[in-house]
Parts: C-alpha cells; structure tokens; sequence
C-alpha cells in the first residue's frame, strides 16, 4: 500500500475539523473509547455537540481554550492507500505551523466557505501550498447545504480562485463541492449535486496519482553516515549510509563526489537484507565505491554529467519562525542542509512578502515571526543544491540561532548568486 | 526502459524514515542510547537500528528501566536478543532508587511503579550523561504523543514543553543542544499499531509470547484483565479466575492489562487488529486512565 501526506489548514469555523472528524469517522479510524472520551469532555464543557476537534486538540492548554496551538498528525487507511494528515491551525499567526505540516505534503486540502467565496486566509493557504511545492492543491467549498447545493454559486468560487492560483505555481488544482457536516462529497457521492461530474473527496485522495512527484531525474545521495565496521568478519568494509535525495543510483554508476570532485564507480548498494538493484528516494541505503577515497558526512554522491550547484553563495526564500529576535541584514546563524552543517551570514533582505495580497515589500529593514521573505545567504562552506522546485530534498535548509539552538527559519533554494 | 515504478510501499517507507532518523542521530550525537522494554515496539526499533547500521554492530547501548515488575517471559526475551546483537545492555533499575530513598514506592491495591520509573530513567541519563534517547512511542498511541516531535527536546530536568518545540520541517533535524539538555528521538512516531504487526511479520520478528493467546490466572479491574502476580495486592472482591488472553501492549505487570483473545499467530492478531475499535492503550494501561492529561502531564515531568 502506498503512502499519501496531505495538509490542512483551517479555523473551527470553516468547518474543518468537521471535515476531517468525518473522514476519520467514514473511514472507521475513530476508536470507541476515543469517541467517548470527546463525547464525555464536550459534555463537560457545555457544548452540544460531539466536538470532533478534541480528538487532535490533546494538549491541555488547547482543551481549555478550545484553540489548537500546533501541527497535530492523524493516521487512517483505506483499502487503497494510508493516510497522514497534517493538521495545522489556520490563523495568520500559525504560518509557520503551516509550513511545518506542508514541508513533506503530497496534497494540500484548502477549504472555502461557499457562502463567503475565497477570503483572505483561502489565498494565504494556496500562497503557502505553492511556495512548499505541494504537487496537488485540492479547494472543498464547503458548507454546499447552506446554499442549497447551488451549481452556480460553486462555479463562480471556482472562477475567483483559478483567477488567484494563476498567479502561483500550482501544478495540479481540483475543486469539490462538499457539506462536511453531512457527508455530501467526503466519502460517497452526494446525491444532493448530480450537476457535479467529480470524485469524492476522499476518493480523489485516494486516486491522485503521486509517484511521480519525486525527482527521479537527478542523482543526489548526501553522505549522512560512515559504516566501518571494524570487525574480523568485515575488516575492511566502508559503506556510505544516506537516504536517496533524488535521481535512481545502481551498482556499475559512474558517480562524482563533491567537494572533492573525485570520480569512481558504484560497488554495490547494500542493506540489512540483501543487494539492492536500484536504489531511488526515500530509499535508506549504504552505497560502496570501487575506489578508496576520503568520503564523510556532508559530501554528495552525483553523476559527473549531473551535478548540483556548489555555491556559498545562496538565494532562497525564508519563513521566519522566531518570536525572541527578527531576521535582519548581517546576522549569522546556523544551517543546516541536507546532511550538511555550515554557519551562514544573511547578506541581503531583498523584499517581504504580503501572504494575503503577494504584494512584495522591496528592501524591508526586518522579518518577523511567521513572516517570508527573499533573502541572500553567504555560507561559510559551500553547498550542493538543486532549486526547490526541482528537487524538495536538496533545496531546503532551516536555519538555527546558535545562541538558543531554536529552529528559526524554514528556507527554500531560489538559486545562487548574491 | 526500465520497467521499475519507483514506488515504496508503506513499510518500505516507515522503515526508511526510521533508519534516516537513527543515523542521524548517531552522526550527530556523541552518547546516544536506545531504550529497550521488550514490548513489540522497541524490538520494531531494535530491529531497525540493526538494519541502519549493518554489518557494523549498534553504536550504541541499550538501556532498559527496570520496574522490578516484569512478565519473566519478556526479561528472558530482553537478554537473549541483547546478546544476537553483541550490544551492550544498562539496567536502571527502579528498585534500586527506591533502596537509595530516591522515591517512595507507593502502597495500597492502586500502587505502581509507573511514576517512579522517571526518576530512574532520568538518573540514568545523567549518570550516563546521555545526550539523546531513542524511544518507541507512536504518535497514534495518545494524543500528547500526537503532537510531540521527532526530536523531542528535553530541558536540565528532563522536561517535555509542549508549547515551546522546536518547528520539525522536511527531513531536516534540529539536534543541537547544551550540555546537561537532552533529546529524545522517536523513529517510528508515524507507525500504527497496525503498522507494527505488519512490519513483525513481514520481517519475521521475534517477539515475546505473551503477545499471543494464552491460558493466564487474571483478575478483573476496572474493565482490564490484570494479571495476578506478587506485584499486585488484589482486594477481596477481586477473584481470580483463568482467562484466554493476549497483550496488546507489555509494560509493568501491575498496570498492563490483557485482552480476551484467541488470536494465536501473527496472522489472527493482524485480523484482530484491523477490526479492534478500541484504542491499545485504553484497552490496556490504566496509567492512561489517572486523567484527560494524564500522559501529557508525565510528559512534562520527563516521562517518555
């Protein structure tokens, strides 16, 4: 069975948890006890109905001001496929949530009120969901009850936000008209909307083809550790342990590792459990060289006719996730990339991005918590990296403040240069 | 053309995330440890810590926090997959705090051990000086787990502060910490209950046989079968009978119930598993019962 991670942002109000509740509930994946447990808890605190919220929102502070202050991860399966949902509040002040819960999505879920049409938090998702890269953005105009289950009023939301996402890179965009509070469209198709041609929700989610949103093109396998087992039986074993970033390697590749720019030939590509043929991402594999050269942790493993960029000097758009201090201009943090560690300098704060508008702010003096901005990096060693649009694994970094060692930033390679 | 899809299924990639994760942290830490009960989960992990590092033997120990109130039969487990491996096992033992006077153990029909075990384990981090931990939780177990990290970060004390956790983004790991601090790492938070199954049976894992169904004397308590054993002070109305049971879960004998079953091979728990509408921890540990917070609060206090 495969695997689909799919995001979601949303307040109470928009009716996301409802939505999510009855994918959950549909799917059978809310146990008993969980279910009295929240039957019990909304009883306590006065409301009057089931609040399918308190199934995620766990942590004590979220139950007693009803508000949810994190990514919570939910699982559940079907015949076809298992799910992760990551769920993230949707307020403007959890942005960096959302990053969070979107950094490893296949799809993004972005709901839209249909009484209300696209508001501004519809557009801040999608903003979100284009600049991580979600191959797959799917909009649910909910609350289709409400406006008795109106063609009309669906398509023209749909008109309004194809008008938005031209603007964004979106690759793959779907609509659906559902009531999450009665099930039309979620998981079975409503017969309240014969006009509507589509899957439901959850069949689409199970449908959506995802294979080949991995980069399978270029060969990248960043050293993450050095197995020498130093043992009688394997005396002189050296295997490079790593996950596969990108691109396919197998036994007999011509490989090229950076920095050192040495050229040699795949061996063999182990595991616990035998050879392995093809090694491809996210596989987890130890790869050996024919050649014995000086290999660690940090370097890259590519083709000689396919490298990565190596530059100290980096573009990249940030999301700034720090409360204590602002990013500015000449401040020195940590970062980390791939299976590499280097201390970096922001060389330049070109513009500020208005999430709700895409209005650009040229040369703005700081970012603040849960702001994004295009800034400039120079690294004190240099990276190996692909643009983020190409390749999710070798185009991210995060940032950390060496004095507090919180993770500051999220960061997305746009390219190199100053 | 090559004819290779270039899809993982489920497992496949459960199993690569959680060996990503165990050698990050051995490239990145100078003393890191795994922590080892014997339940289904941590022999999950101890089988994945093999494949992450074979044919090299674990770069690190094994620790297990020793309540004293173990099944023997998974004790027995513990030392005979230790030494498969050739790694190096330390016991904590919670007895021998409570013989130091570090804690008190608790009296009455209700005593456990499961609060005490903190304290153990946190002596043994420092005593050690451990820098990171790996763990079997599971997000799906209990809703704090749902929100913990990957790198869940522990203060001086231990302390979990889950309003105050570091953003986890891709597979990027943030395990930078100050002396003193410590991480503990769970590899298979995104594993099911289910998942666990599978994986044991598709890589032929050796668990202990309490996890089947078998002839045992139990008493009943609030709705679990609790085994009877010297750990336990039963009260007058709680009679003994025998019982065909399994555990869904192996903890401390005093607080770990068992479920009526008949599932005796892993084929018959996989079945019984897809159908349970009940949660693995509600079914079976009443120190999940103490409250809504329960386990959040243990959390804070430094409990896995």
């Amino acid at each position: 069975m495969e695997f689909l991670r799919f995001a979601t942002a949303g307040s109470v109000d928009d009716g996301k948890s409802t939505l999510i509740g009855r994918l959950l509930y549909d799917t059978k994946s809310i146990f008993q006890d969980q279910m009295e447990s929240i039957e019990k808890t909304s009883v306590q605190m006065g409301n009057d109905y089931t609040n399918l919220a308190l199934l995620t929102d766990g942590l004590r502070a979220e139950r007693e001001q009803g508000i949810t202050i994190d990514v919570a991860y939910r699982y559940f399966a079907t015949p076809k496929r298992k799910f992760i949902i990551a769920d993230t509040p949707g307020h403007i002040q959890y942005t960096r949530n959302m990053v969070t819960g979107a950094s490893t999505a296949d799809v993004a879920l972005v709901l839209v009120d249909a009484r209300h049409g696209v508001v501004e938090q519809s557009r801040r998702h999608a903003f979100l969901a284009s600049l991580l890269r979600i191959p797959h953005l799917v909009v649910c105009v909910n609350k289709m009850d409400l406006i008795d289950y109106d063609e009309k009023a669906f398509n023209e939301v749909k008109e309004e936000f194809r008008n938005f996402a031209m603007k964004l890179e979106i690759p793959d965009l779907t609509f659906i008209p559902v009531s999450a509070l009665h099930g039309d469209n979620v998981v079975e198709r409503s017969s309240n909307m014969p006009w509507y041609e589509g899957s439901s929700l959850l069949h689409h989610l199970e449908e959506v083809h995802i294979a080949s949103d991995r980069n399978h093109i270029d060969a990248r396998f960043p050293v993450q550790y050095v197995i020498r087992p130093q043992s009688d039986e394997h005396h002189d074993y050296r295997g490079y342990a790593g996950t596969v970033a990108g691109g396919v390697f197998k036994p007999g590749d011509e490989v090229m590792v950076l920095p050192s720019g040495f050229t040699s030939t795949v061996a063999s590509i182990d595991s616990y459990d035998g050879p392995v043929a093809e090694a491809f991402g996210p596989m987890a594999v130890t790869i050996r060289l024919t050649d014995d050269i000086d290999i660690s942790r940090g370097d890259m493993i590519c083709r000689p006719n396919n490298q990565p960029v190596s530059s100290q000097d980096i573009q990249a758009m940030v999301c700034w996730m720090s409360e204590n201090a602002d990013l500015t201009p000449r401040m020195k943090l940590a970062l980390k990339h791939t299976t590499r560690s280097s201390r970096v300098m922001i060389t330049d704060l070109h513009y500020r991005i208005d999430v709700n508008t895409l209005h650009r702010e040229e040369n703005p003096s700081s970012l603040q918590l849960n702001e994004i901005g295009r800034i400039s990096l120079r690294s004190t060693q240099p990276l190996f990296f692909d643009e983020y649009r190409r390749n999710r694994n070798t185009g991210s970094f995060i940032l950390i403040d060496e004095a507090t060692n919180a993770t500051v930033a999220a960061g997305i390679i746009v390219g190199s240069g100053t | 053309m090559s004819i290779t899809t270039y899809e993982l299924n489920h497992l496949d990639q459960l199993e690569a995330e959680a060996i990503h994760i165990f050698r990050e942290v051995a490239a990145e830490f100078e003393r890191p440890c795994l922590m080892f009960s014997g339940g289904k989960d941590s022999i999950v992990m101890l089988h994945l810590a093999a494949k992450a590092f074979w044919p090299a033997r674990l770069p690190f120990p094994v620790m297990h926090v020793d309540t004293g109130h173990n099944f023997p039969e998974v004790l027995e487990f513990r030392d005979k997959r230790v030494e498969e491996l050739e790694a190096r096992l330390v016991v904590a033992s919670v007895q021998k705090s409570i013989d130091d006077g570090k804690v008190v153990e608790e009296t009455g029909p209700r005593a456990s051990r499961n609060r005490l075990q903190t304290t153990t384990l946190l002596d043994a981090i420092e005593e050690h000086r451990f820098d990171a931990l790996f763990g079997g939780a599971r997000r799906d177990e209990e809703k704090a787990r749902a929100k913990e990290r990957v790198y869940s970060f522990r203060d001086d004390f231990g302390q979990w502060d889950p309003k105050n956790q570091r953003p986890e983004l891709w597979n990027l790991y943030n395990g930078r910490i100050r002396i003193g601090e410590h991480i503990r790492v769970f590899p298979i938070s995104n594993w099911t209950e289910l998942d666990i199954w599978q994986y044991i049976e598709r890589e032929n894992v050796e668990i202990p046989q309490v996890y089947f169904a078998h002839d045992r004397q139990v008493f009943s308590r609030d709705g679990m079968w609790l085994a009877d054993s010297e750990f336990v002070t039963r009260t007058e109305d709680e009679k003994v009978v025998t019982r065909r049971v399994r555990y869904r879960t192996v903890g401390d004998m005093s607080c770990t119930g068992a479920v009526e079953s008949e599932a005796a091979t892993l084929e018959q728990i996989i079945e019984e598993v897809s159908a349970t509408r009940i949660t693995e921890r509600g079914a079976t540990r009443a120190d999940d019962r103490v409250s809504e917070a329960a386990m959040e609060d243990r959390k804070k206090e430094g409990y896995f």
